[in-house]
């Protein structure tokens, strides 16, 4: 930046031509984003402080980190994945209904390859994530090719792909007892569980990927005015067949994990009604559903929200059937939260402009 | 001077802000009962921001409204519809797939027991349309008819609620010159009927045809309220501007493009029978290297259409396009950028601005997609582009990370002319620029466009205003019909243009 004056205070006035720099006002931005579902989560774990003794006591065996909160880390990986990968979907101003099949389909998959073919365990988890990918991809091609609208294009796969796993598995549930592919979801690396590590990694792959190369502002401009970005000159095509193609990689990411955890691979009944989560924890988590702006850190944040709620609930020993309608009243409390023109109803806040 | 007609709108003292901005500083506005009062100002003169807090879009921070007498702050634009105050707006604000009928009765639908009586409400609407002088089929899509003809649809559902007071902003900005006579038509009907009306324009043709009175703001603060037949037209540029008249400078004079002595410069651009069924029927166009080739012609004449042809967002279905020689396919607007070629849209909402991005990124977003995903232009020279063009282009905004939707409209189409100016562009295609900003920023923009010419720079100006396509182009291709009937060099006077578009 030249030698101008950036940086002072809050630029008092407009000034006519004039334009000062403040540095970091779009990382503030940025940062406001998550301001809300992480208050959400804050009033979440302090109820548990309360209400749920034993919630926060962490101990350590064999080097292993143990407890709930550990155990929330654990179990909310793959809604955490899914987020991830369903966040830069919904930016693009779609939405992939078809992640929990695809994790169903990932799972199949390698449990066959692993214990008919015996392939060696990287090879697998390569060609499982390269499939997930190319279905993914194809429900791009189907939303950016042909124009379908993205949630009719991935509940054809939502409904079929569930199929498609049966098919790989004949309708048995395959079990297995490969090391490594039981590592996966159950390990420890660093006295933390290996999901906990893949998650922070595919969040920071995921986050370099989109801010340090333009594929975040093509995204961003692509799910605000799809049309005015093509006429820019921005590839809005391929830009949505990769977030497709992203989303089922992270989805066959999950897959893997899920089957991991219970040492087989159940395509009945892995990942069901995992793909509303998802959505749930991106819109927690601050990026809206029409597209545009969105928050990687959000998403994550809303996945552990919704985790931590669920646990809770398993702590305070309410019935698993029931367990939607909390869920629901979190979700809507949280989104609410985050509502500007609500807050600026309550004035909590004052108003800062016309829309914002 | 017969005596004042009594006050019907009344607003006192009016102040809002935005963040950074000042929007209405003790502003002060009336409105009398039978009159067509003009409202007038430059970009972010705090027009807009008057009406929808008028409208109910906006509250007021300071200030008080009364509407006949009593105080009148409405919360909601639908309350401020019960209160009698109606509004038309600059964009169509309707539903483009429902009927007309439904569009003009829509949350007004004659029921009978819960139920939508259609035919009485088809009838209502029929009714509402010949107010205008206006026959349409209100069974018919609202999207299948013309903008134009939409605008029409808007004013009619505007005047079926019992209006006390109807407030049009810039209803004019897409209708020709003909629907124009017929809107003030009924402008003059219902004023007399005792309308208070409130008419927002850009058009100082309009105002002095139509209106009777005119408040004139600047920089959100009132200049002053005047008789429209007591303030010439030099007085009140001046009056909206801040400065002294005189220096309100002309656009540069636009010499022709070749002098008698210099050869003629290399041509940039040729298009030989362009066309695309149900848009262009044939187009032959050529722009040399530093030449504004202006395109003229009716609305719906194919000037828009053309240039979707020639940056490649339809597909031609015949015809051949030459870049420097070059045979072109001009597939998509990459291939166009890629040939040097930018599109300024006159559709700023919807194909120009990523509205919840900021100015920074919306002004670097064509300069990056020419880079690519993975050469992300570093942040310290995005922030120095912006910077450049803020200033350059004299954008009135708080800083480069503001929203680019809160914006005005005349500094949002300044920033997308930076986003491609930032591309340095072997030919600029404009589409309107000037549609929808004031005099001031219009100067701005076809001085602009003269120094680009200086520049090297080919241009390519469409504009439904032909005075200001004179101005600016040393040639003129004038199209009807969706074919080119004519092209004019040299003496380029209106009635030249008139006569091509006229004759059979």
């Amino acid at each position: 930046m030249s030698g101008s004056t950036p940086n002072k205070t809050e630029p008092a006035a407009r000034r006519d031509g004039g334009a000062s720099v403040p540095a970091g006002r779009a990382r503030d931005a940025a940062w406001r984003r998550v301001l809300w579902p992480l208050l959400s989560l804050g009033v979440l774990l302090l109820f548990n402080l309360f209400f749920a003794p034993g919630f926060f006591h962490l101990e350590i065996k064999d080097g292993h980190l143990y407890g709930t909160l550990v155990d929330i880390l654990n179990q909310g990986s793959k809604t955490m994945l899914l987020a991830i990968g369903m966040t830069l979907v919904i930016a693009s101003g779609g939405v992939d209904l078809s992640v929990g099949s695809i994790m169903a389909i990932a799972g199949a998959a390698a449990a066959i390859l692993v214990t008919q073919a015996a392939w060696p365990f990287l090879l697998v988890v390569g060609v499982c994530l390269a499939l997930c990918a190319l279905i993914g991809a194809g429900n791009g091609a189907l939303v950016a090719l042909l124009g379908m609208q993205p949630i009719v294009a991935t509940l054809i796969l939502m409904v079929a792909g569930r199929g498609v796993a049966m098919l790989l598995t004949d309708g048995q549930i395959i079990t297995f007892d490969r090391p490594a592919f039981v590592f996966l979801g159950n390990g420890h690396f660093l006295g933390v569980p290996f999901t906990a590590t893949i998650v922070a990694t595919v969040l920071a792959l995921t986050t370099l990927l989109t801010r340090r190369t333009a594929v975040g502002l093509f995204l961003e401009a692509t799910g605000d005015n799809e049309t005015a970005s093509r006429f820019c000159g921005v590839p809005t095509r391929a830009i949505k067949v990769l977030v497709y193609a992203f989303s089922g990689t992270c989805a066959g990411v999950a897959g893997l994990i899920a089957a991991s955890n219970i040492k087989a691979a159940d395509p009945s009944r892995v990942g069901e009604m995992m793909e509303l989560d998802a959505i749930f924890a991106v819109v927690v988590g601050g990026t809206a559903l029409t597209g545009g702006r969105f928050t990687l850190a959000g998403s994550v944040i809303g996945a552990l929200l919704i985790q931590t709620l669920t646990t809770t609930m398993y702590n305070l020993g309410m019935p698993p059937a029931i367990a939607p309608v909390p869920k629901a009243v979190v979700v809507v409390l949280a989104c609410l939260l985050q509502s500007d023109k609500l807050r600026s109803g309550l004035r909590i806040r004052r108003t800062r402009g016309g829309a914002a | 001077m017969h005596t004042p007609s009594p006050e019907r709108l009344r607003a006192r003292h009016l102040g809002k802000s935005f963040p950074g901005v000042t929007a209405l500083d003790d502003v002060a506005f009336t409105l009398r009962t039978g009159e067509i009062h003009a409202l007038m100002g430059e970009n972010g003169a705090g027009k807009s921001t008057l009406i929808k807090i008028l409208t109910g879009v906006y509250r007021a921070e300071a200030g008080t409204i009364e509407l006949e007498g009593r105080p009148f702050s409405p919360a909601s634009p639908r309350e401020a519809e019960a209160a009698g105050l109606s509004t038309v707006y600059q964009e169509v604000n309707l539903i483009p797939t429902l009927s007309i009928a439904e569009n003009i009765l829509l949350g007004r639908q004659p029921r009978r027991m819960g139920l939508v009586q259609w035919g009485a409400m088809r009838r209502q609407a029929a009714r509402a349309l010949e107010r205008l002088g206006l026959e349409l089929d209100v069974r018919r899509e609202l999207r299948s008819i013309s903008i134009a003809l939409q605008q029409m649809v808007a004013i009619a559902r505007a005047l079926d609620v019992q209006a006390r007071v109807l407030i049009l902003d810039e209803p004019t900005s897409s209708l020709d010159e003909q629907e124009c006579q017929a809107l003030f038509t009924i402008m003059r009907r219902l004023r007399d009927q005792g309308l208070a009306m409130a008419f927002v324009t850009h058009f100082l043709d309009q105002v002095y045809d139509v209106s009777d009175r005119i408040t004139v703001l600047r920089n959100g603060r009132l200049v002053g309220e005047f008789a429209t037949d007591q303030l010439p037209r030099l007085e009140l540029i001046g009056k909206m501007l801040g400065r002294d008249v005189s220096e309100f400078a002309p656009a540069p004079d636009a010499p022709p493009a070749t002098g008698a002595d210099a050869p003629p410069a290399r041509i940039f651009l040729q298009a030989r029978d362009l066309g695309r069924k149900g848009a262009v029927q044939s187009v032959d166009l050529s722009v040399r290297q530093g030449e504004v080739v202006g395109l003229a012609g009716l609305l719906g004449s194919g000037r828009t259409e053309t240039a979707r042809l020639l940056f490649g967002i339809d597909a031609r279905d015949h015809g051949s396009l030459e870049v420097e020689g070059q045979p072109a396919a001009m597939r998509s607007p990459r291939e166009a950028i890629r040939r040097g070629l930018a599109f300024c849209s006159e559709d700023r909402k919807t194909e120009g601005l990523a509205p919840n991005l900021s100015v920074r990124e919306n002004l670097v977003l064509a300069m990056q997609a020419g880079r690519g995903a993975l050469r992300r232009l570093p942040r310290a020279e995005q922030q120095q582009v912006a910077d450049h063009y803020i200033q350059a282009l004299h954008i009135k905004t708080p800083d480069a990370e503001t929203p680019i939707r809160n914006l005005s409209g005349g500094n949002q189409q300044k920033v997308l002319l930076a986003r491609w100016l930032a591309m340095q562009p072997r030919l600029i295609i404009l589409d309107e620029p000037t549609r929808g900003i004031d005099v001031g920023a219009k100067a701005e923009i076809e001085k602009l466009v003269g120094s680009l010419r200086e520049r090297g720079l080919s241009v390519l100006f469409i504009s439904s205003e032909l005075d200001e396509v004179l101005r600016v182009s040393q040639r003129v291709v004038v199209l009807r019909d969706r074919r080119k009937v004519g092209e004019l060099e040299g003496e380029l006077d209106e009635q030249r243009v008139l006569n091509l578009i006229a004759r059979a």
